[in-house]
């Protein structure tokens, strides 16, 4: 593996570092790319996405880190600059940060990634803190119950990167093959689902993630209908291959508490 | 496209009327039973933890009785630190560069350059760089390096948790005890912090009280303020603990505005509800050296010093040449500060005061030295190395007083945010009328503060 810092004039492909907050995003982010992004530990530090690039085999990585989240319908802008790229920015491959001394809750997260995207690999940090805790983690099984490639991590110290790089690798091409984890809901909701995906993508051309947009219009989320009537769902969606410089909006403070 | 958008809203409207209720939190709790069921199957217990000693600490560090006492004791030992280190390198620095001014000078009188070219490199751009080089420096690599080790321990949440209480009775968000923490390295990226704050009433009232805690720009003129003037009334083997004890009092003022403040948004313009959140509480970590020289000194001090340079430099000429021209027979600086002498006065102030800050408004952490380059006038090489110049300089030379440095203390805290700060309130809100309420409503509150102390020592005969 290179380190390639901030040289991102070529990339192959776009990996994305997503989790719940102070799980060691920036930590595995720095390790892989040599950059100095500010890590520290609280929750909420990153609340930007910040993006590096690295070589592995060949070749060339984007990665991007993005703030914490705890699901992908939260609300706060940090969260939202997360949920957005994950669902709108056509990652090659969504790398999940997990904290091994709290999995059941960082399961939440990476079973609503999975509901929209099957290149997932899920990186299980922080192992060293769980083994302390008297904490044993079954990776294997972890994997064969998720679907998609899970492996134990100590993004401080490197301990399990070179492995969590294959699986990147693998994923991102294609050559690993997954079969996630889906929670469907009820007929009637698939149903549902079906009718509104082909409406939206014919509505909004070349939009990742109908699936979702339609999950959240079924959900009566008035922010989604909002983008999708003013049309700024594509903008979100072109946003994305930008660097984050300006992506607030407009505080509003009507309507939302 | 309008139309079809329309049209897929609606739809969807009549999909969900269709479906069963609570269809969606269905799905919800399946995500929940089915994660709680994969970590069941992953995850085994392998005796005993090692040892809890996280749990101990945090029934210290939060408990109801001792959590704000410990928090403040911490920030004091951080002050002290700082103020007791950076005393003799803040010294060093300015003899050293004082020493370099002199030499440049006399290196261009020698190659016979024109006296307002010397005089405006060497005594206006250089001293302006000089003052701030040594006033700013040392502190910053002593309070950067202790915050961020603070920071990588998971000291702040602890912060938060022992602050909900009192934000959640002004109407604020707990987390924004976070943001909070974060102005004290840099009002600018507190005001970028407020974005993990959900609520967008909630969010506002952080980005407008950011201001209210002293970021590093201000700290120097704090801990000038303190040594100074409290310091030196106690006996030295104390100096330092006392000037700790004024600056940590200082950011008490500081935290009681920015609750006042935000009690007062919340119940005004920004009316509403606490909401509620959740906050983790993760293991205190060992902070790795490297990474902490790296932010501390790096990410941190340096960035800062070099914005104040870019920002120091253009003040000092411009001072300079205030000082240097000329209409009648006073110069324009003197001038200026004569015009805004009447409303210095009035908030326990003078008029020199006044100019430092409005000339500083790009930055405050230029506020010192363009004082004391106004004071000491242009071409009076006064020796300022020691404090005790310092101290002739203000209280013989220009009459400062208990007052004048206490109410200095204020105004520095409470006025109106740097140019940048401004400039991100604005990005982050994308509004005029918030960029501009929080551009002014600090400093009507400074001039109202700082005012109401004036006028109340004058009637106790104490200034």
């Amino acid at each position: 593996m290179e380190q390639m810092g901030l040289n991102l004039a070529k990339f192959d492909k776009v990996v994305a570092l997503a989790g719940n907050p102070n799980t060691g995003k920036s930590t595995l982010f720095n390790a892989l790319t040599g950059l100095k992004q500010h890590t520290g530990n609280w929750p909420g530090k990153t609340v930007t996405r910040a993006e590096g690039g690295f070589e592995y085999r060949g070749v060339g990585y984007k990665l991007v880190d993005l703030p914490g989240c705890y699901s992908l319908l939260s609300a706060s802008q940090d969260e939202e600059v997360a949920r957005d790229f994950i669902l709108f920015g056509r990652p090659d491959c969504t790398v999940v940060v997990l904290d091994a001394s709290a999995l059941e809750r960082n399961l939440n997260l990476v079973i609503q990634v999975l509901e929209i995207t099957d290149r997932v690999v899920v990186a299980i940090n922080l192992m060293d803190e769980a083994k302390r805790k008297g904490l044993a983690i079954d990776t294997r099984s972890l994997s064969h119950d998720l679907g998609v490639p899970a492996l134990p991590l100590v993004a401080r110290t490197g301990e399990g990167i070179p492995h969590l790089l294959d699986a990147i690798a693998g994923v991102s091409n294609g050559e690993t093959r997954t079969s996630p984890l889906r929670i469907t809901g009820t007929e009637e909701f698939q149903r549902a689902i079906g009718a509104l995906v082909p409406l939206i993508e014919a509505a909004v051309p070349g939009v990742p993630n109908a699936r979702w947009v339609a999950i959240r219009l079924l959900d009566g989320d008035a922010r989604v209908e909002q983008a999708l009537l003013d049309g700024t769902l594509g903008d979100i969606v072109e946003r994305q291959a930008e660097p984050d410089q300006r992506f607030s909006h407009k505080i509003a403070l009507q309507g939302s508490q | 496209m309008e139309g079809a958008a329309a049209q897929i809203v609606h739809e969807a409207r009549e999909l969900r009327g269709s479906l069963t209720a609570g269809f969606r939190d269905e799905a919800v709790r399946s995500i929940y039973a089915e994660a709680e069921r994969l970590a069941r199957r992953a995850v085994r217990r392998e005796g005993q933890a090692v040892w809890d000693l996280d749990q101990r600490i945090d029934r210290l560090v939060t408990s109801p009785l001792f959590g704000i006492p410990v928090m403040f004791i911490v920030l004091a030992v951080v002050f002290w630190l700082t103020i007791a280190g950076a005393n003799v390198p803040s010294a060093m620095l300015a003899t050293g560069l004082f020493w370099v001014e002199a030499r440049g000078v006399d290196l261009f009188e020698a190659v016979r350059f024109p006296w307002w070219i010397t005089g405006f490199v060497w005594n206006g751009v250089f001293r302006g760089l000089a003052w701030v080089v040594s006033v700013m420096l040392p502190p910053m690599a002593i309070f950067f390096p202790l915050f961020t080790i603070l920071e990588d321990l998971g000291f702040l949440p602890r912060v938060a948790f022992n602050l909900d209480f009192l934000f959640k009775r002004a109407g604020a968000h707990g987390k924004q005890a976070l943001t909070m923490a974060m102005g004290f390295g840099c009002n600018a990226a507190g005001v970028i912090a407020t974005r993990v704050i959900d609520s967008p009433r909630e969010r506002l009232i952080a980005i407008l009280t950011n201001n209210f805690v002293p970021c590093n720009g201000r700290f120097p003129t704090l801990i000038m303020l303190a040594t100074v003037f409290v310091a030196s009334a106690f006996p030295p083997a104390f100096a330092s603990i006392a000037a700790a004890g004024a600056v940590v009092s200082v950011v008490l003022v500081g935290v009681f505005f920015t609750l006042l403040v935000s009690w007062g948004l919340s119940r005004t313009v920004l009316r509403g509800e606490a909401s509620a959140f959740t906050l983790e509480l993760p293991p205190y970590r060992r902070p790795s050296v490297a990474r902490i020289l790296y932010t501390s000194l790096i990410d941190r001090t340096i960035f800062v010093l070099w914005r104040a340079i870019l920002t120091a430099a253009p003040a000092g000429a411009v001072i300079w040449i205030l000082g240097n021209i000329s209409v009648g027979d006073a110069s324009l600086a003197t001038l200026s500060a004569n015009a805004l002498q009447p409303l210095g006065h009035t908030i326990g102030l003078d008029g020199v005061i006044l100019l430092a800050y409005i000339i500083a408004i790009p930055a405050n952490e230029i506020v010192v030295p363009t004082m004391l380059m106004v004071y000491m006038g242009v071409g009076m090489m006064t020796e300022l190395s020691s404090l005790e110049g310092l101290r002739t300089l203000l209280v013989d030379q220009h009459g400062w007083t208990m007052l004048t440095a206490v109410n200095l203390m204020l105004f520095s805290l409470l006025h109106n945010p740097c140019a940048t700060t401004i400039i991100t309130i604005y990005k982050e809100t994308l509004s005029m009328r918030w960029a501009t309420i929080g551009a002014l409503m600090p400093l009507v509150i400074a001039f109202v503060v700082t005012f109401l102390t004036a006028s109340a020592a004058r009637l106790l005969g104490l200034a």
